[in-house]
């Protein structure tokens, strides 16, 4: 009964929908957008950067921009096009137009709708001067032959023309609105986060139907990837509220700070994205991330959680594990060397509800990217052969309970499933 | 007067040295160090550890065979997810590095192998040492030495590293989880040994004694019968 009213309801609103967005895509004069410098394709290879274009649009080992990276969701696997400018198998036919459609409205050359995966509800954001110039960038590639793999979605999700409900229900096109409050670098800042940036492409909870809510940056589990990217704005996970700006724009460039390191997805947007960024660029969007609103934490999930008993045997195991095999590296109070080996000790990032990151740090260790300033990092070692489920949960659960650090115990039954985490 | 003047410099004198106890400890500035993320599966020497015969050594292989697989790793031509994890976003000359460090160390050897069958082992020296010319398989000495320690800069030594971990690189091989930049030989030479054979080169290989200073052979020594990507 409660299904076919909704289907009811996604029935009128698609039809609704295709009448209210048959409309020419929106023309006009290029909007005044950042400062570029140099040429307008040196300037779309910058823009293309920013947007981490190379990593949805590459695999490992594969031609840059030739596209074929499955993209897992809980609706299927999207495989990414082919953006090279190849005539057959790529963008080459495509007119700075429809390149423009493409990221403004998420509409395709041939008229259909885009998947949300590509981060168009960002994108849209984006003013027409930077989208001819990442156009013109694109054009300039060498074009790759490379035909795209059809996507492998579920029925009724491979039907694209439904996308339009979706469209109705969650995007608004339209480039981003200055706020007049605030400064012209803050706003350059919120420019970057909201719009190529995408950061809540990961930074936020997607709803059942997969997509995110304007502008925000509350945190979520990536879905099929497990790793879980914190809130940007909450002071109990990875708010940045009071950092300073020089430590938030350190994270950003080099991949360490003396607050903490990068590691899993965000490693990768660091090394493909963030530390080829100006030193302005970073800086206003430090400025941006900083001043944002310090929501209280996201609803922690509903776990079966150890009772008091079981977490003080936990914290003693955890204490004697810790004293073993990561006292040498993060300290015995837990403050970690700057820029070397992170702190522990008030690092919100293992505090986090979702437990799944500091689990998956235990289990599989890892380096933070190389970068100009980080050229040589320092490695944390895997411990998924040394340390049983049980040994894993009570060590976690002494570094999220010690040195004043506060967050719920994790039980091994969380850890058990951060074994079956894909790895890569 | 005197006691507090004193209680004053004491304080003073102390200062530093409360300041040196509260920094951070001291972490060497080393590859060493940097890599003992590594040591937990190779060892701190880079010997490979026996509780899992998979994870082989590494110390002594010559630098360009390291580096071309920790690539390797990188770009997915072997499949093994928590390497490519890894390894996925470090530069090429940090892994340079890193390959030149492991290349470097000479920890001793494992002691050889005992109680294979005379009959395997005899099949598997006539195969290393001979290969079998009428299966167009070339002798394992041909490219990897005549001591079979590999040669420089980038083929791996045989000896002294552990046989089921090189069947497990064989028969990944076969099956296509592990590739070379091609051409890539190996895959062509895996794809002409059966089971046996393998099983044969393996335990006579297992059952070489390794000169404690054994050493890659000098670049340029082979001629190679085959066209190998990746190891020049």
């Amino acid at each position: 009964m409660k299904r076919a009213l909704v289907a009811g309801i996604v029935a009128v609103i698609v039809v609704v929908a295709a009448v209210l967005l048959v409309r020419p895509a929106e023309q006009g004069a290029p909007a005044p957008g950042p400062k570029g410098e140099g040429s307008q394709i040196g300037r779309g290879e910058y823009l293309a950067l920013v947007g981490d274009c190379l990593a949805c649009h590459t695999v490992r080992g594969g031609k840059p921009y030739a596209g074929g990276l499955p993209i897992p969701t809980p609706f299927g696997t999207l495989f990414t096009p082919n953006i090279t400018p190849d005539p057959e198998t790529g963008i080459g036919k495509w007119s700075a137009e429809d390149f423009w459609r493409a990221l403004h409205d998420g509409i395709t050359k041939d008229g259909s709708y885009l998947y949300p995966a590509f981060p168009y509800t960002n994108y849209t954001k984006v003013t027409r001067a930077d989208s001819d110039a990442m156009y013109a960038f694109f054009m300039a590639l060498p074009p790759v032959q490379q035909p795209n793999k059809p996507h492998e979605m579920r029925f009724p999700y491979n039907q694209r023309q439904l996308l339009l409900g979706w469209r109705t229900l969650y995007f608004k096109p339209g480039e981003y609105e200055a706020n007049p409050k605030q400064s012209a670098e803050w706003n350059h800042g919120a420019y970057l986060v909201e719009g190529l940036g995408h950061c809540n492409g990961c930074h936020a909870s997607r709803n059942i139907l997969g997509a995110v809510k304007e502008d925000d940056i509350g945190g979520g589990l990536i879905p099929v990837q497990n790793w879980y990217a914190p809130s940007l704005s909450s002071a109990r996970e990875t708010g940045v509220g009071d950092w300073d700006v020089k430590d938030i724009v350190d994270l950003l460039r080099t991949g360490v700070s003396p607050r903490g390191a990068v590691y899993g997805p965000m490693s990768a947007v660091v090394a493909n994205s963030l530390q080829n960024m100006t030193l302005g660029d970073l800086t206003a969007m430090a400025v941006y991330l900083k001043s944002q609103a310090q929501t209280s934490a996201p609803e922690e999930p509903v776990q079966v959680r150890p009772t008091e008993q079981q977490t003080a045997d936990m914290m003693k195991r955890g204490g004697a594990i810790y004293e073993k095999h990561c006292a040498d590296c993060h300290q015995p109070d837990g403050k970690g060397v700057p820029r070397i080996y992170p702190p522990l000790a008030g690092n919100r990032s293992i505090m986090t509800p979702h437990p799944i990151n500091a689990i998956r740090v235990v289990l599989f260790g890892g380096f933070p990217p190389s970068t100009e300033g980080n050229p040589r990092p320092y490695g944390m070692s895997p411990f998924y052969q040394d340390l049983s489920d049980e040994d894993v949960a009570a060590v976690v659960t002494y570094i999220r309970q010690t040195w004043g650090n506060s967050a719920a115990a994790v039980s091994h039954a969380e850890v058990d499933r951060g074994r079956k985490v894909p790895v890569d | 007067m005197r006691s507090r003047a004193s209680l004053l410099s004491f304080v003073l004198l102390a200062a530093p040295g409360a300041a040196v106890w509260a920094q951070p400890a001291k972490i060497p500035d080393t590859i060493e160090q940097r890599v003992l993320a590594c040591a937990i599966c190779h060892g701190k020497q880079g010997e490979g550890i026996q509780k899992n015969e998979y994870y082989p050594r590494l110390a002594g292989k010559p630098a360009g065979y390291l580096y071309n697989q920790l690539v390797n790793f990188r770009e997915r031509r072997r499949d093994v997810p928590i390497m490519t994890y890894m390894v996925a976003y470090l530069s090429e000359p940090y892994l340079r590095e890193i390959a030149e460090y492991y290349a470097n160390l000479q920890p001793p050897y494992p002691a050889p192998a005992t109680g294979a069958a005379k009959g395997l082992l005899a099949r598997g020296e006539a195969l290393a040492t001979k290969g079998d010319p009428s299966r167009e398989i070339p002798a394992c000495a041909a490219c990897h030495g005549k001591a079979l320690t590999g040669m420089e800069p980038a083929i791996p030594g045989l000896v002294g590293v552990h046989r089921d971990y090189v069947t497990g690189q064989m028969g990944s091989w076969k099956v296509g989880r592990r590739k070379s930049e091609a051409p890539d030989c190996m895959a062509q030479v895996a794809s002409r040994l059966t089971p046996e054979d393998i099983a044969a080169v393996n335990a006579w290989l297992a059952a070489q004694r390794v000169a404690p200073d054994a050493r890659p052979a000098a670049a340029g020594s082979l001629k190679l019968p085959l066209e190998c990507g990746g190891v020049q």
